[in-house]
């Protein structure tokens, strides 16, 4: 079943991910993403929300999976932690939006199933909080995202060392994460 | 930010990666611990006739309700530290402290004459042992409720609760020790209100402190 083997190759790669391979990771985080993109839509259709948010819920999800990868239990699939996270974050996004949940979620969140087909709309810009980033944080997690560079090459530019940079980056990841909670309180 | 532009700043922080969350929930309870038992040895200490108490049923019976208490909030709590549903059989095993002291309580009523009901009811100490659990209980619930804002607990309310109930059955089996009131009375009323209090400051604080 394909759906099997897929559900083995994400437990697989966020275990090598764990184990510090970061290509692998890369690869869990865009297939991971496809199929959240599908499912956050499928939702907010469902819950009657204008779809312009997805990627946001997205962004979310995909940072939230990262910073609490910790709390997979590595003897389980990936799968139902994933969707328990998008769960999590889908609703508290369309809570938000002042939309009632009456759909069950979890027919909404059943992503594995059905992957929709890329187009150029769903690539549109998040609004994203990275303007909002303290000095070096904002930097240093704009110039590795938006712009392409590597550790290296950011600790290069910057006079820092690689881990300085990687500390920067991580908190601003964190906060990044936080502000998207204190922007919907 | 695009997402896939997104994915690199996640991918460049593969190496950052904290403790698993139940190594960590389990340094924090035994943390907790161990700074609750101080403050207990040299705030609290143990009653004076510990050696004559450590021979009768009724005080090592507060042990297995507060060890019970303890084992059963703390899987509950490694399971809600996770995203995902509610575990049911970990939710049902916190039931059994109760019923325990049920089952006591009852027995209680058979041996024990009913002109010392009120007596043994009212006890010594009542409220010292609602001042102490919950100082007993103030550090490991800080320490587990700190480790959770690490987790991902998708039901924080409940989580806050478990942790409080982690806590209070630290507290509790501390105080125990130093308690002289063993009639399962004096535990379900006292203990209980004690360990409550507790559990509802997590829940509250969990409300709080646990969402992401």
């Amino acid at each position: 079943m394909a759906e099997v083997t897929r559900e083995e190759e994400w437990s697989a790669l966020m275990r090598a991910a764990i184990d510090g391979d970061e290509a692998a990771y890369r690869q869990l985080l865009e297939s991971l993403s496809h199929g959240l993109r599908a499912a956050a839509r499928r939702g907010f259709v469902q819950a009657g929300a204008p779809p312009n948010d997805v990627e946001d819920v997205i962004q979310e999800t995909l940072l939230a999976v990262h910073l609490k990868r910790h709390t997979w239990d590595s003897s389980q699939p990936l799968g139902p932690w994933v969707r328990a996270i998008a769960r999590h974050k889908l609703i508290d996004a369309l809570r938000r939006r002042g939309r009632r949940i009456e759909v069950p979620i979890d027919t909404m969140l059943d992503f594995l199933a059905a992957e929709e087909p890329r187009n150029d709309l769903d690539r549109q810009d998040a609004q994203r909080l990275v303007n909002d980033l303290r000095g070096r944080q904002q930097v240093i997690v704009r110039a590795i995202s938006i712009e392409g560079k590597s550790i290296r090459e950011v600790a290069e530019s910057l006079g820092m060392n690689d881990g300085a940079v990687r500390v920067a980056l991580h908190r601003g990841l964190k906060a990044l994460a936080a502000m998207h909670q204190k922007d919907h309180e | 930010m695009k997402t896939d532009q997104l994915i690199a700043a996640l991918a460049a922080d593969t190496k950052t990666v904290s403790r698993p969350i139940n190594h960590q929930l389990w340094m924090a309870i035994v943390g907790g611990a161990i700074v609750a038992a101080l403050i207990f040895v040299f705030g609290v200490g143990p009653r004076a006739d510990l050696a004559a108490a450590l021979e009768t049923p009724r005080f090592l019976y507060k042990y297995v309700l507060t060890l019970s208490l303890l084992v059963s909030a703390f899987g509950l709590t490694l399971h809600l530290a996770r995203p995902g549903a509610i575990p049911a059989g970990w939710l049902a095993a916190l039931a059994i402290p109760p019923v325990l002291l049920i089952v006591s309580v009852i027995a209680e009523f058979f041996l024990v004459p009913s002109s010392a009901w009120a007596m043994n009811l009212v006890g010594k100490n009542s409220v010292v042992c609602l001042v102490v659990i919950p100082l007993l209980s103030a550090a490991p619930l800080a320490a587990v409720m700190w480790t959770l804002r690490d987790g991902a607990p998708t039901h924080p309310v409940l989580a806050g609760a478990a942790a409080g109930l982690v806590a209070a059955g630290i507290g509790a089996t501390l105080y125990a020790t130093h308690c002289q009131d063993d009639s399962p009375f004096f535990v379900a009323a006292w203990y209980g209100l004690a360990i409550m209090f507790v559990t509802i400051v997590g829940a509250l604080l969990g409300a709080r402190l646990l969402r992401w």
